[in-house]
């Protein structure tokens, strides 16, 4: 029971419609268990209910039906919230949307000082939460001068400096360029890796998703895909008809397969394919 | 070209002025504000520009950014000078047409002109040291005791500083909007005032939308990150009054009491 992180009990969200009064389901009956120091990732494609899913792990929407629990802790009991946000951190898609201070240390500390920590304590905070994500010589900057690789890396500091089990990543990397991409993933994969961070990680690019532990695809509400990454990129045609695209090498063993080359169809990244094939 | 709009004056710097607790700055320009009210004779101007020079001084600000600052208000300096002057009635001098010049026209127009520029400069000396951040933790620390009265003082803060945070960014976005309605055809620059006006349209509405959209997001991104208003919360740099504020400020009280009292002498 305790090395559970975060999970999800028959959880439902529902919400009216815009345009008539119809019911709208974003998330239907997901049963899901995060275990401390995973890695997990989920896809699917705009609509699949992935963000809404985020947004109730960290109680910002409560769910129509079921019950999420983060650390044992209902995210419906009001008393709790407090805690689970700042024990399941969120970092969000637009950089600039999240930064509040005008200055990249103040911005960082603006999660501890919400928790009430003493001045001392966040100046150690906010100065390893920096460390960590590589941006300790920015700390006196404006956010608005930094990349947007480097304001995302704040972002994640912030979180950070409220000392989170978990990091929820609700697809972080959309807005940036390939080398903002590249720092962030190594930031993530960095905090999984040797910090012990549960990482959820919501993502539209196939690349990032080779990393994790386990994926879960999601269409329409529902979890339709789940196992490691080998297991669900093998199934080539299935996540295809879910409208995804696999990485790139494994389309490659998937066409050669097709031609009739016998190889392995697990493959996940250029060196294995060299390997196998040289 | 957007971008080389500078928001606040902040002249960064590392003197003894600049290392001031910002509610000392701000108390000390509220008594630089009310004792030029007070002043009704010309020599206690010495005593004021006494006062801002000792500050341009030890602040090391070069004097061109203050006469700079200036500028934008130099018309109503000049509408002022021209009202006294002409309006006071005493001791005629000369005349122009039919406008007379007096005697007390022409110093009372002369001390109004000064208390205006003395005001401006005065008060660019505090924007000019201190930076937009220790101005609101200021503001903030100050208004505090009349939470109890209900004045949303952390509130107000916190509104500062977003706005502060977020200028650059919608500047850069408006830039980033006209550039791609001029390369749709959009016209901003000919045209008379009202066609003008007319033409800012396609960029406003889209302008509008976004910041609605940031705005939402922002208040996601600050629940997500525990922000639940001002009680409970603390600072990473707390303001704290050491020796040297409290010598500057009981200095600065005698001062310019001593300049308010020069009225009733």
């Amino acid at each position: 029971m305790n090395d559970v992180m975060i999970r999800l009990e028959n959880v439902t969200y529902e919400y009216k419609s815009y345009i008539d009064d119809s019911i709208l389901t974003a998330v239907n009956n997901v049963s899901l268990e995060v275990k401390k120091g995973e890695f997990l990732v989920i896809l699917g494609h705009n609509g699949s209910g992935k963000s809404t899913m985020a947004k109730m792990m960290n109680g910002l929407i409560l769910p129509t039906k079921g019950d999420i629990y983060v650390m044992g802790k209902n995210t419906k009991d009001e008393e709790n919230i407090w805690e689970i946000r700042s024990k399941a951190g969120m970092v969000f898609q637009n950089p600039d949307n999240q930064l509040v201070a005008t200055i990249v240390e103040e911005d960082v500390a603006f999660g501890p000082e919400n928790l009430g920590i003493p001045p001392a304590e966040i100046r150690k905070r906010v100065d390893e939460a920096l460390e960590l994500v590589e941006m300790s010589e920015y700390k006196k900057h404006a956010p608005h001068l930094l990349s947007g690789g480097q304001k995302q890396r704040v972002a994640i500091a912030g979180i950070l400096a409220m000392k989170p089990d978990c990091i929820i990543f609700d697809e972080p990397t959309a807005m940036l360029d390939p080398n903002g991409r590249l720092e962030v993933m190594n930031t993530i994969k960095k905090l999984n890796k040797e910090e012990g961070k549960t990482i959820i990680l919501i993502t539209h690019y196939m690349d990032e998703a080779v990393e994790a532990d386990r994926i879960m695809v999601m269409s329409q509400g529902e979890i339709v895909l789940q196992g490691t990454p080998r297991e669900v990129f093998s199934q080539v045609d299935r996540v295809k008809e879910l409208g995804l695209d696999v990485p790139q090498v494994t389309e490659l063993v998937y066409e050669l397969r097709k031609e009739g080359i016998d190889i392995r169809n697990d493959v996940l990244n250029v060196e294995e394919l060299v390997d196998i094939l040289c | 070209m957007l971008k080389d709009i500078t928001i606040g004056q902040y002249f960064p710097g590392d003197s003894i002025i600049h290392k001031l607790d910002p509610r000392v700055k701000i108390l000390i320009i509220a008594l630089f504000i009310t004792s030029l009210f007070f002043i009704n004779s010309f020599y206690p101007y010495i005593f004021i520009l006494l006062f801002i020079s000792m500050v341009v001084k030890v602040a090391s600000l070069p004097v061109k950014v203050i006469l700079k600052g200036l500028k934008p208000l130099i018309f109503i300096i000049l509408i002022t000078f021209a009202i006294n002057i002409f309006m006071t009635k005493g001791e005629v001098l000369f005349n122009i047409g039919p406008l007379t010049v007096t005697k007390e026209g022409l110093s009372t127009a002369v001390f109004m002109a000064l208390r205006l520029i003395f005001l401006i400069v005065g008060t660019s000396l505090l924007t000019l040291t201190t930076s937009p951040i220790a101005l609101t933790d200021g503001i903030e620390k100050l208004l505090s005791p009349f939470k109890k009265v209900g004045l949303p003082a952390h509130e107000l803060a916190m509104m500062m500083t977003i706005a502060l945070r977020f200028i650059p960014t919608l500047l850069e976005e408006t830039d980033k909007i006209m550039k791609a309605q001029m390369a749709r055809g959009a016209d901003f620059e000919s045209g008379n005032i009202l066609n003008r006006a007319k033409n800012l349209v396609p960029l406003l509405v889209p302008l509008f939308i976004n910041a609605f959209r940031r705005a939402d997001e922002l208040a996601t991104a600050m629940e997500a990150r525990c922000y639940r208003g001002g009680d409970h919360r603390t600072r990473l740099n707390d303001l704290k009054l050491d020796r040297k504020d409290i010598v500057i400020f009981t200095s600065m009280l005698v001062f310019f009491g001593l300049i308010i009292s020069t009225r009733y002498m």
